[in-house]
């Protein structure tokens, strides 16, 4: 298939998160957050109960997969790193493995300096975590856990 | 391409309502999120021009509720059917776990279906997907306009392979549940069997 299946493992999530809740810290972020580049939010750390991080997961996705439009057209590989300023927030956005997206939002109290360099750090930290997740994804005996239900289940979730 | 989450446990699809320009596509989405309890749904997005027409997507989050201690969340998208922006339509195929064909019953509609048909199955073959191995369904909407052509005339057209197909009225909600719980159950079906899609 295309794409192989996107699984996140409890080792795995607690990694990524690690690196997510240090990356707040360490860029005196607002928010950070992963993305996988369908849309899919992975983790988040920050202030996120006031950002509506589902949608901004699923714009992110749509505004990096418009970038590597435009990056195909130009026959670039691909635009990596986007950036944002806003009169009060910023966002950066990074393409991480060509596979999952950080998001960094942040305000005054940061820099874009201070926030590029902790982004590259943290980027080399996840794609060493996304490389050994996908290893694990592709062995043989990794059982979906979808794999035993029924149609009952299904048509149980219908019965509103 | 579903994304299990054993931490959160929980699985997230990603839906892709295709059609021609003004189908009904964003309509359907409208109706969802209208009909759908709020601690069910997020916010609906629509990133659209001046005069409401889909520019690059419309996107709605859903939850359908829990299996085996798994919630399942299914992430609603529209592409802009408008001939034009097949590049944007192209992208918002990535990773989709199932298709909905919005088809306009309208006759004068006919080339413009069976155009958008067309560019689907030629997107996803771009991507490497099948439209006859992927979770698909089939809407006729605007059955409640004069001026529309038979259910046999379109089935011959739009579904010669036979899936899943439905009447609707989306301004008004008829059939739009059904269609998405048809492509729902589909794509949970294609979990089971291990399908990475």
């Amino acid at each position: 298939m295309v794409n192989p299946q996107m699984v996140m493992y409890e080792e795995e999530f607690n990694q990524i998160q690690a690196v997510v809740d240090r990356l707040v810290k360490d860029a005196n972020a607002k928010v950070v957050f992963i993305v996988d580049k369908n849309g899919q939010l992975i983790a988040a750390s920050g202030d996120i109960d006031h950002v509506d991080t589902t949608s901004l997961a699923s714009l992110t996705a749509g505004n990096i997969a418009a970038t590597g439009g435009m990056a195909k057209l130009l026959k670039e590989n691909e635009f990596a790193t986007q950036f944002h300023e806003g009169e009060k927030a910023n966002i950066h956005i990074q393409l991480v493995g060509n596979r999952v997206i950080l998001v960094v939002i942040f305000d005054s109290r940061s820099s874009l300096g201070l926030v590029r360099l902790r982004v590259k750090k943290a980027s080399e930290e996840l794609n060493h975590i996304f490389e050994s997740l996908l290893k694990k994804v592709a062995e043989p005996g990794a059982d979906s856990p979808f794999a035993e239900i029924t149609d009952e289940d299904i048509d149980n979730l219908f019965n509103d | 391409m579903s994304f299990i989450n054993y931490m959160a446990r929980e699985i997230n699809c990603k839906l892709v309502y295709y059609g021609p320009g003004l189908c009904g596509k964003t309509t359907n989405l409208q109706y969802i999120y209208e009909r759908t309890n709020p601690e069910a749904k997020g916010k609906m997005i629509s990133l659209a021009t001046e005069t409401e027409r889909t520019l690059f997507f419309d996107f709605l989050p859903l939850s359908l509720g829990e299996i085996r201690g798994f919630k399942t969340r299914f992430h609603l998208y529209t592409v802009p059917g408008q001939v034009f922006y097949d590049a944007s339509r192209k992208l918002i195929l990535k990773g989709v776990d199932g298709v909905i064909f919005v088809a306009d019953s309208q006759i004068e509609r006919t080339e413009a279906n069976l155009e958008s048909v067309e560019n689907l199955r030629t997107n996803l073959a771009e991507q490497g997907y099948s439209l006859d191995k992927l979770p698909y369904v089939v809407q006729y909407n605007k059955r409640d306009l004069p001026n529309v052509a038979s259910m046999e005339e379109l089935r011959q057209m739009l579904n010669p392979t036979a899936v899943p197909e439905f009447e609707a009225v989306a301004r008004t909600g008829v059939g739009v549940f059904d269609t998405l719980k048809a492509v729902a159950k589909l794509v949970l079906t294609e979990l089971r069997k291990g399908g990475s899609g």
